[in-house]
């Protein structure tokens, strides 16, 4: 027999609730938890601490251009694997999981769309398709594009999201810096306006090359912005870094952007900027 | 001449050039100079055979050979009436990229190295070779007089990569790579670049545009280093070996890809073996490449190196 018992009710074994998939997000700046359609009609940044974060192609489309405007040119050119190149496993293995898994045919998309009626050239990175990387694909693309807008004489605005060159395509993306500027300069000559917005993260070849090379250059708030990438350097000079360091904002601080955009005035401001060309 | 960096694979010859010596010196006393011939004979077998026969790895080895001939070497060896000028303008003179006025045959030119240090003291001074954005702005003035008074230039690229540092982000790092590449695909002069030790990544490209690429034998010139690589994709320092393989980043590699234009051939051994004849070498093909491009009218010189480059890179068109 027991000594006592129990005069009140157990305490009721609580059911954990798990959130229902797919519904919320945590914020990864601020913790926040934000309902999935709040954060997409706030265009996927935080309402709370702005944090933005990293989306795709299609929704910068949606963001940025005329409703239905974009018409993707350049599909046909895809991937070769000119070195054999094998890691932990061979190219051209990634390439097609990569296919598969984001449906995208490459780290860019370029077409044709409008903005407010204008005609555009348009360029959008993709940084899930291995890091953004640019390889001869990448380079090919961007020149195909960067001549569309030349010969239509149409402004040229792309968006950057990239960690840097392919290292699968070594020399060759190397390359690819000196391609993508090859034609930039034809663009200056012609007075072409070339308008960059750099996204997060845009480092490495990307930055060195036609990142930093627009007429007028944008970023997103809190987009990681360098040559090179965190990490590297804090393994170069054995120690932290500062907080903010490459950020936007410190980018900007430092005299290398022309000003930093929330996603929500994006268009409007591009609008603006386009007008006055 | 002080202690000589030996590299694994040259032990065998060294084993050999020493044996040689000992034998040289029993040779006063007894007759043995048909053997020394004769050894002397498999010496040279023995040195055309692995330097013909190096992994690429054994290359990226050669090619960092801390007694290789530098920018400052070529510069002071190939050309005369050099006058080193210092500076960006902006902020300061990086020692890590240096450059001035200079004669090739006579011919003014503007020469422009990444230069690396030949010791620790010096290797500290130049940071070892690793130029943060001032140097790129240095290469770029230098490159804007040239444009100003017509001529020529040649650039040396030695490096094993921009500078990655706080200092270097926060005076735009990238902003100065990306403004030289521009710039080289606009500048009206000739533009002849030499890859004489490691061509690594964006740091090199940003001097690395121009009409004629030439690329020493033993050197390398790729995205990243073998040892980047390894740690990136394989997240191991030790695949260095099978990274230098997949990179394919030998100047017969490169070749054979069409990125650069020429391959040029160095002394047996390397061109530390014997520097005085590289230098030969190499002034004899700089002016080789040096002459025809002047007569190229400008706007078409331009053309040729902005179409040069738009055609590199491998892709499927479906």
């Amino acid at each position: 027999m027991t000594w006592f018992l129990r005069t009140k009710k157990n305490i009721e074994e609580t059911i954990q609730k798990e959130m229902p998939d797919g519904l919320w997000t945590k914020c990864p700046s601020c913790g926040e938890i934000i309902y999935k359609r709040q954060l997409e009609e706030n265009l996927f940044t935080c309402h709370k601490c702005n944090h933005h974060f990293r989306i795709g192609t299609k929704e910068y489309i949606d963001i940025i251009l005329d409703p239905g405007s974009f018409e993707e040119l350049f599909t046909n050119i895809k991937s070769a694997d000119p070195l054999n190149f094998v890691d932990s496993k061979p190219y051209t293995q990634r390439l097609e999981s990569m296919y598969k898994s984001t449906g995208l045919n490459e780290a860019i998309t370029t077409g044709k769309a409008k903005i407010a009626g204008k005609d555009i050239a348009f360029a959008s990175m993709n940084f899930n398709f291995i890091g953004g990387s640019m390889g001869s694909v990448v380079g090919e693309k961007f020149y195909q594009i960067a001549k569309y807008a030349l010969d239509k004489k149409i402004p040229y605005i792309i968006i950057c999201a990239s960690g840097g060159a392919r290292m699968q395509e070594a020399a060759y993306s190397l390359m690819q810096l000196a391609k993508t500027s090859a034609i930039l300069a034809e663009l200056a000559e012609h007075q072409i306006p070339y308008i960059v917005i750099l996204t997060d993260p845009t480092t490495g070849g990307v930055s060195a090359s036609f990142g930093m090379l627009g007429d007028i250059i944008i970023a997103e708030p809190g987009a990681l912005i360098g040559f090179a990438g965190p990490r590297v350097i804090e393994q170069t000079i054995r120690r932290k870094l500062p907080q903010g360091f490459q950020r936007a904002e410190f980018v900007l601080e430092h005299g290398f952007l022309d000003l930093i955009i929330h996603r929500k005035n994006m268009r409007e401001k591009l609008i603006t900027i386009l007008n006055w060309f | 001449m002080g202690t000589k960096l030996i590299l694994d694979f040259e032990k065998p010859i060294i084993e050999l050039e020493s044996k040689i010596q000992e034998m040289r010196q029993l040779g006063e006393t007894f007759d043995i100079q048909e053997e020394i011939i004769n050894l002397e004979k498999k010496v040279e077998e023995l040195r055309s055979q692995i330097y013909q026969n190096l992994t690429r790895w054994q290359r990226v080895q050669l090619a960092r050979h801390p007694d290789r001939p530098q920018s400052l070497d070529y510069i002071n060896n190939v050309f005369t009436d050099f006058i080193e000028l210092h500076g960006d303008r902006r902020y300061r003179d990086d020692p890590a990229v240096v450059g001035g006025i200079a004669k090739l045959d006579g011919i003014s030119c503007i020469v422009v190295g990444q230069q690396k240090g030949k010791d620790t003291k010096s290797n500290l001074l130049r940071n070892f070779g690793m130029s943060h954005p001032e140097g790129y702005r240095k290469a770029l003035r230098l490159f804007e007089l040239a444009e100003k008074f017509d001529k020529p230039i040649f650039t040396f690229l030695d490096t094993p990569g921009a500078y990655p540092g706080i200092e270097a982000e926060e005076r735009g790092q990238a902003e100065a790579i990306a403004r030289n590449i521009i710039r080289m695909c606009q500048l009206t002069v000739p533009i002849i670049v030499v890859i004489i030790g490691e061509g690594a990544s964006g740091g090199a490209i940003g001097i690395g545009v121009g009409d004629r690429i030439l690329m020493l034998e033993n050197t390398w010139y790729s995205v990243i280093s073998p040892e980047s690589c390894s740690s990136i994709l394989w997240r191991s320092w030790d695949f260095k070996e099978q990274a230098a393989e997949a990179l394919k980043l030998t100047a017969k590699d490169l070749k054979e890809q069409g990125i650069i234009d020429i391959i040029v051939p160095e002394p047996i051994g390397g061109a530390h073996r014997k520097p005085d004849e590289m230098y030969l070498i190499l002034k004899e093909i700089l002016l080789n490449e040096l002459r025809p491009l002047m007569s190229i009218p400008k706007k078409e010189l331009v053309k040729k190196r902005r179409d040069k480059f738009i055609q590199m890179g491998v892709w499927i068109t479906e």
